[in-house]
């Protein structure tokens, strides 16, 4: 039986092979996986905002997407991945309430999904696919078999990516 | 404003205050759907919850439970979020009550229920807030309320961003609804911002 590791909202996992990382209900939260296919290390983190500097506490540094990530990596290559061999694949930045007043102007979702992609470019990570927008849950789960994404969401039914 | 307020540390003085807060506004709230339905609504003493982040997708029977959200920004002197959430079956009774049908009876929602479920929110959101509102003459009030029928983890995750900005832990003031034996669980989180946590016990002199 394979090992089932959860990542919660605001926090980060690495593991090796074999292994199965899993977040449960991202809403405008962003899940990004992390992969390396020669080692099979594989990460998730979870997170809820797309930068540390606009909050004036910022200890738990998986909130972030800038800061999350950074640290997945290099918990990553601590267990061994190579850094030049690791691929991205990103869910969730959903728009979970749709507001026809003047709330409408911050859609949490589509910043964290667009922080995430920026960060992932500015550290050479390729972005092998992504499941992102809508106005739905997902749940997501990574295999460290072959680093194949499941996005499961109720009214769109699981694929994989 | 300065405080020694320490979200991390909450002690249990402030959590009874905080747990009252609750109480009244839920028992107003109750009142109004009472009235709405114009049926007998008992309701549970509410829980306090002050969560780890990670830990929020693990209320209301799994993050992957689907639920109804009814969720309302606040405004005024403090500021946050509150959530209406219903299970599928209680959203379905109730709007069953509502439309005079039979209690049990399958209905879809449609464009009509969803309206609907969203005018109850906004009706028991507003009772709650108006009641928060006298206790502590603070100016409270709400926006106009968005609803999301999805994972509950994914709804929670809302107001949890919200309070993220300035904290790695989220208060929840939680309330439940029942009515008779055919039960409407219905669950408010009254997640308000940080500084306006601290300023809810200020004005009721505690902090």
């Amino acid at each position: 039986m394979i090992e089932m590791i959860r990542v919660g909202m605001a926090d980060l996992k690495a593991s090796r092979h074999p292994s199965i990382l899993t977040t449960l209900g991202l809403g405008s939260c962003v899940g990004i996986t992390l992969y390396d296919p020669k080692t099979k290390i594989t990460g998730m983190v979870h997170i809820m905002l797309p930068c540390s500097k606009i909050a004036s506490a910022n200890t738990n540094r998986a909130k972030f997407a800038d800061t999350g990530i950074v640290d997945l990596l290099a918990e990553m290559i601590s267990l061994g991945a190579n850094r030049k061999e690791i691929v991205a694949k990103i869910a969730g930045g959903a728009q979970m309430f749709n507001f026809t007043g003047p709330t409408n102007t911050l859609n949490i979702g589509a910043r964290n999904s667009e922080a995430t992609k920026q960060v992932l470019k500015e550290l050479g990570i390729p972005i092998l696919a992504e499941d992102v927008g809508g106005s739905y849950g997902r749940t997501i789960e990574i295999s460290s078999e072959n680093g194949r994404l499941m996005v499961k969401t109720i009214g769109y039914g699981v694929k994989y990516i | 404003m300065k405080s020694d307020i320490d979200l991390n540390n909450i002690n249990s003085f402030h959590l009874d205050v905080l747990k009252e807060i609750g109480n009244i506004g839920a028992g107003n709230a109750a009142t109004a759907l009472a009235k709405l339905l114009n049926k007998r609504i008992d309701m549970k003493v509410p829980q306090i919850r002050v969560m780890k982040f990670s830990e929020v997708s693990d209320v209301l029977g799994g993050a992957e439970s689907e639920v109804v959200g009814i969720l309302l920004g606040v405004t005024g002197d403090i500021t946050g979020n509150i959530v209406f959430v219903l299970d599928l079956l209680s959203a379905r009774r109730l709007v069953n009550i509502l439309f005079g049908k039979h209690i049990d009876e399958e209905t879809e929602f449609g464009s009509l229920e969803t309206s609907a479920l969203q005018e109850v929110g906004n009706i028991l959101a507003g009772a709650y807030l108006s009641s928060l509102s006298n206790l502590t003459n603070l100016r409270i009030m709400s926006n106009i309320p968005g609803i999301a029928i999805d994972m509950a983890g994914a709804i929670l995750s809302v107001p949890a961003v919200e309070f993220g900005k300035n904290s790695d832990t989220v208060l929840y003031i939680e309330n439940e609804f029942t009515y008779g034996n055919n039960s409407v669980v219905g669950d408010f989180f009254l997640v308000p911002d940080e500084a306006s946590y601290i300023r809810l016990l200020n004005a009721l002199g505690v902090a």
